[in-house]
């Protein structure tokens, strides 16, 4: 497999304290792989660091051999990366087809044109992502107005419009009844398998990611602790202590 | 198709101001040239505002370049019409690059305040730089051309230069360019994420609007016959953006009949009382206490249908 990305000693401390610590990540192209790890462990932060929302202190991140430290937002979406937000992150007033639409626009170079109709174009393609992700009978609707889950939906549509190479999802799960969770879960997995990306994905629940994820990152207080294949990242002792104790706690 | 319609009642309209001279008295064809300035000077703004998301607060300094621009051309340089009229628009346009440039900068407030400075800065310049612009004493005297001396004649002129910028406005507020700035209205983060450039596109949008402010300013002077610095005061600024809050910002026409509304009330309202100003605050608390979405809002609140009000500008 050829490496997609590479994260090198990454940190990122915010007034003093370290939200990213020495972090390293090798991803393979093809490869789902799930950043998990308690609320507050720097999931979010580690996300923002890849994606140019955030500048790291120190580190490298290498996508596909470019460097993307430093790169605003919109310069590493066009390399091939894009992104779902942990809260929902939409165009809320925007009907559920323009949200996409003008995802589509901007991947093609097109949000600079004056004069072709925005509402005439990508029709066909917007219609396909929203079939993909089951909300081809709510295109007509508000964005803002959508059900908690289903407005899931249209922020991963709206991160295929952009058609990427390297999918992050970031708590794709979060705030969703166990019934939507899983449904979620495998409509991700059936895109990124149809489609061939590369998924990396954070989640808080541990027992989501045992089903697709084929690779785990454990991070902790900012810091990873474990990597390696699910069975392993199981039967870690760090781990266990750290994050499995806790479930078991509570 | 709510576009067909929008596309009749186009029609019906300029067709109204077309016969509008044959019925009606030079006093109200004088009135009718004004209104439709101002339809134009407020529209601009909203492209701004209203498809943005960025309140300008400095507003008028476009329109009064604009107009400084063409009368200086016109009178003190003797141009054609053809060439002053257009190099003022792009004096206006490039006055609006270039301020604009500093201004996406900021947001929000802070943006604000800055279009205000500008703003004030320009005011400024009108002022002081008398030779040009003849300060305070106002530049009197714009030499027009023969053929739009009379009343009627110019105000046909102004019909058909408004109709011609209100058409490339609709093109561009409804244009992906325009969606997308939509976009960046709801959402400017996710915008970013899209791989969209947010400050180059308000940093567009801004010019657009300073563009279409400068023609506005342009016809304002001819029709005029001067300008003067209080075109470029703040207080031209506030009311031009009160006539977008009063049309209603979330739609395209609002501000055409938000600038009419307006500007037939202020006429109206000189002839009975000098207190403008007193009618023009009670006016905007109406708009902001109970007319959120402006006379547009209120007249599809009215009428029921369509008042699952499209988050876009339909």
């Amino acid at each position: 497999m050829t490496q997609m990305l590479s994260i090198k000693g990454l940190w990122k401390s915010f007034a003093g304290f370290v939200a990213t610590r020495d972090v390293h990540l090798e991803l393979n192209a093809g490869e789902t792989h799930a950043v998990i790890g308690p609320n507050g462990a720097g999931k979010t932060t580690f996300f923002n660091l890849i994606t140019g929302h955030l500048r790291p202190d120190q580190g490298t991140v290498i996508f596909e051999g470019k460097s993307l430290v430093g790169l605003a937002p919109e310069k590493i979406v066009r390399m091939g990366i894009a992104r779902s937000f942990q809260r929902i992150n939409i165009y809320p007033r925007l009907t559920v087809f323009e949200n996409v639409q003008v995802a589509l626009i901007a991947h093609a170079g097109q949000h600079w044109n004056l004069f072709k109709s925005g509402r005439s174009l990508h029709r066909d393609d917007t219609a396909d992502l929203l079939r993909l992700v089951g909300l081809e009978g709510e295109a007509t609707e508000i964005g803002g107005e959508l059900s908690y889950g289903k407005q899931k939906q249209l922020e991963l549509a709206i991160a295929l419009a952009s058609q990427p190479r390297l999918l992050l999802l970031d708590e794709p799960t979060a705030g969703m009844s166990p019934q939507e969770t899983a449904e979620a879960i495998a409509l991700v997995r059936d895109i990124v398998r149809a489609r061939g990306l590369t998924l990396l994905f954070t989640e808080h629940d541990m027992s989501v990611v045992f089903g697709i994820a084929e690779r785990i990152s454990v991070l902790h207080h900012g810091e990873i602790i474990a990597s390696g294949t699910p069975e392993e990242v199981r039967n870690d002792p760090e781990v266990k202590r750290v994050y499995l104790g806790e479930h078991a706690h509570g | 198709m709510p576009n067909r319609n929008l596309g009749i009642a186009a029609i019906v309209v300029l067709l109204a101001l077309a016969l509008l001279p044959l019925a009606g008295s030079r006093y109200s064809v004088d009135l009718a040239t004004q209104v439709l300035i101002y339809c134009l000077f407020a529209l601009s703004l909203n492209v701004l505002i209203g498809y943005t998301g960025n309140i300008s607060f400095g507003h008028a300094a476009y329109f009064a370049i604009g107009g400084y621009a063409c009368a200086v051309l016109l009178t003190t340089y003797h141009w054609p019409l053809v060439l002053a009229l257009p190099a003022a628009v792009v004096i206006s346009g490039l006055a609006a690059a270039v301020i604009g440039y500093f201004c996406v900068r900021l947001t929000q407030i802070y943006f604000a305040m800055l279009t205000l400075a500008f703003a004030m800065l320009v005011w400024g310049i009108a002022f002081k730089w008398k030779d040009v612009t003849g300060g305070d004493d106002g530049f009197t005297g714009i030499l027009v051309p023969a053929f739009l001396e009379g009343h009627i004649s110019y105000y046909y002129f102004t019909l058909a230069t408004v109709a011609l910028g209100v058409g490339l406005l609709w093109m561009i507020c409804h244009s992906a360019f325009g969606l997308t700035l939509v976009a960046i209205r709801e959402n400017a983060v996710r915008a970013g994420f899209i791989g969209v450039d947010t400050s180059k596109m308000r940093w567009a949008s801004f010019t657009v609007a300073g563009t279409f402010a400068g023609l506005a300013g342009a016809l304002f002077g001819m029709y005029n016959r001067g300008m003067y610095i209080e075109n470029a005061f703040w207080t031209e600024s506030a009311q031009v953006m009160i006539m977008v809050l009063l049309g209603g910002i979330h739609s395209f026409v609002g501000p055409l009949i938000g600038a009419a509304v307006l500007y037939l009330l202020q006429v109206i309202t000189n002839q009975y009382t000098p207190y403008w100003p007193t009618v023009l605050g009670l006016i905007l608390l109406v708009v902001v206490l109970v007319l959120p979405d402006g006379l547009v809002g209120l007249a599809k609140r009215v009428g029921g249908k369509g008042s699952r009000a499209k988050g876009s500008h339909a």
